[in-house]
């Protein structure tokens, strides 16, 4: 057995973890605390952490304040959720292409997928909001659905693509044998064996198209009941007066929904993510 | 590698399962792409009527000081990438350390990813709040400010700033990165170190190192990618402010072409982003070449 640590070793390691930690985490938690406190105790020096009067009441007033919170919530929703859907139906075939056959250009076609995640949203928002306003499809769902669309499927195809591969080819010519189509194949042999590299492509997918909402929505769209949840609180935080307690409950409940995810599928994000930075 | 070679001359069906995928990335990507190179040679604006200038925009942007925002740009992201690898290398370490709760030290470490990147700039926003903000109320507290700083409102504390912001969203990953890459060090090289003699730290830095150095080669390339395309964090906190201070080339593009709504101008600049990016692409590329022909990486 390999040396075990001592004492002050166990204490730096702890030491250390708990600095990282802070870093990390003091934010989420000075959220807390200002959402809890009244605004006239957080507009007062010296600072302090906790104040006089907390209370749970940013938390009622900010559905007045921010009447439409629900909405953006909702709408972040629907974003992330069409953004997989539709990333999946890319996704699959693509990732299946890839890891099964051989074909002309084949080398080239996964360069040029994986040089899209080179590129950002915001060097294509020029041509794209001409286009947008040109198909008259500003201030719609779908500007902020497509280009997000096209931005997962390069590491969902990678991803799923490293997953595909492992699966044993016996499979599919059992099936050839008897006599299945080859679309009919993918559909029913290759997805069901698939579907645990799938839900973590599906998931990374989400989450990443749920925090990626800002840049598309912000410019392609002015219509306020169709903004997804950081633009609708951007609008709050530019103010001149920043009600800071309400906001960071609103952002606080915001999140709620993509930390539950996480903390329940934790396993499969860290999966996808370690495996999605690019190793071939 | 792959199934049976097709008999056929020319197999469709993979080009098929393809299509959904190159459709979408010719219509997003590819072509706005080529548009953007082709408006960086007009004068593109809320004008119908654009015409060809040739290398006009080009030139203008040279003349406003074009140079100083490709110095910032690259001073801001070795800030970024370089703390970012030091605090994941040094989280790392840290989470793959075999003592109880690094489980949950490991699940606590996420967050900053996992949440909309807009919503945490938010919290920024208040922590640098110079009056009432945390940073600047503790730093009061331990005597460190004499008084209240507004850490947006100056040009090398608003860099900073937003630089501490874009370490704090990228770090998790990184980190999570180069630990999967340290637990994919073979045990017996540990033991055998271990046998011989060698201390925690020399075994570190002669196997844990040199091992998982294709992992931090690869990430800090992907890492200056996705910083050099860091564009909301900026935005929120700053817009490139105060007075240009923060105003790196992707904000620089943005606030010529989306909010002056000089498209040709703009389009100029994103196409010398596109520059840039390529050549770090091409690093990468061929990094990855070398590294799996030796046999690094599988």
């Amino acid at each position: 057995m390999i040396n075990r640590y001592r004492w002050w070793e166990y204490l730096l390691i702890y030491l250390g973890m708990a600095v990282l930690l802070i870093f990390i985490l003091a934010p989420f938690l000075e959220a807390f605390l200002v959402s809890l406190r009244p605004l006239d105790s957080l507009f007062s020096v010296p600072y302090r952490f906790v104040s006089d009067h907390m209370s749970f009441k940013a938390y009622v007033t900010m559905w007045q304040s921010v009447p439409l919170l629900w909405r953006y919530m909702l709408n972040s929703f629907f974003v992330a959720g069409s953004v997989t859907v539709l990333g999946l139906i890319a996704i699959i075939p693509a990732a299946y292409a890839f890891s099964r056959f051989e074909f002309r250009g084949r080398g080239l076609l996964m360069g040029a997928f994986l040089s899209v995640n080179m590129v950002s949203g915001a060097v294509l928002i020029i041509p794209l909001y001409k286009v947008m306003q040109s198909l008259g499809l500003l201030n719609s769902y779908i500007s902020m659905i497509a280009p997000g669309v096209a931005f997962v499927i390069p590491t969902g195809i990678w991803l799923l693509r490293s997953y595909l591969v492992k699966i044993p080819k016996e499979l599919e010519e059992a099936a050839l044998v008897d006599g299945a189509g080859r679309l009919y194949i993918l559909v029913r042999v290759i997805i069901p064996v698939a579907l645990p590299g799938i839900m973590v492509v599906a998931i990374t997918t989400f989450i990443a198209a749920y925090a990626q909402q800002f840049l598309y929505a912000l410019t392609f769209n002015s219509v306020n009941e169709l903004n997804p949840l950081p633009v609708g609180l951007y609008q709050f935080f530019g103010r001149q007066k920043v009600v800071w307690n309400e906001l960071m409950a609103a952002s606080l409940i915001g999140i709620i929904p993509v930390m539950l995810l996480y903390v329940f599928l934790q396993k499969f994000i860290v999966a996808g993510l370690t495996s999605g930075a690019v190793k071939e | 590698m792959s199934a049976p070679a097709p008999k056929k001359p020319v197999d469709w069906f993979p080009y098929l399962l393809l299509l959904p995928a190159l459709a979408v990335t010719l219509i997003i990507v590819a072509w706005p792409l080529a548009e953007t190179v082709r408006l960086s040679f007009t004068d593109a604006s809320m004008n119908p009527v654009t015409h060809y200038v040739g290398l006009e925009n080009y030139q203008k942007m040279f003349a406003r000081r074009f140079p100083e925002v490709i110095g910032r740009t690259f001073v801001w992201m070795v800030f970024s990438v370089s703390l970012k690898l030091l605090i994941g290398l040094y989280a790392a370490v840290l989470l793959n350390a075999a003592v109880p709760g690094r489980t949950l030290a490991r699940i606590l470490i996420m967050p900053p990813w996992i949440v909309p990147v807009a919503i945490g700039v938010f919290i920024w926003g208040w922590m640098y709040n110079g009056q009432f903000g945390m940073i600047s109320g503790l730093a009061q507290r331990l005597g460190l400010l004499s008084g209240p700083f507004e850490f947006l409102a100056y040009k090398n504390a608003a860099f900073l700033s937003t630089v501490v912001t874009d370490v704090w969203i990228g770090t998790p990953l990184v980190a999570v990165y180069l630990l999967a890459a340290m637990q994919g060090v073979p045990r017996d090289l540990y033991e055998a170190a271990w046998t011989d003699g060698a201390s925690r730290f020399y075994r570190f830095r002669r196997i844990t190192l040199p091992l998982i150095m294709p992992a931090i080669a690869t990430m800090s390339l992907l890492s200056a990618i996705w910083t050099f395309n860091s564009f909301d964090i900026i935005w929120i906190l700053t817009e490139g402010g105060p007075r240009n201070a923060t105003t790196t080339m992707i904000i620089d593009t943005y606030k010529t072409a989306i909010s002056r709504f000089h498209y040709g101008e703009g389009a100029a600049r994103a196409v010398m982003i596109v520059i840039f990016l390529s050549l770090f692409s091409a690093l990468y590329f061929a990094l990855i070449r070398k590294l799996s022909s030796r046999g690094d990486v599988k």
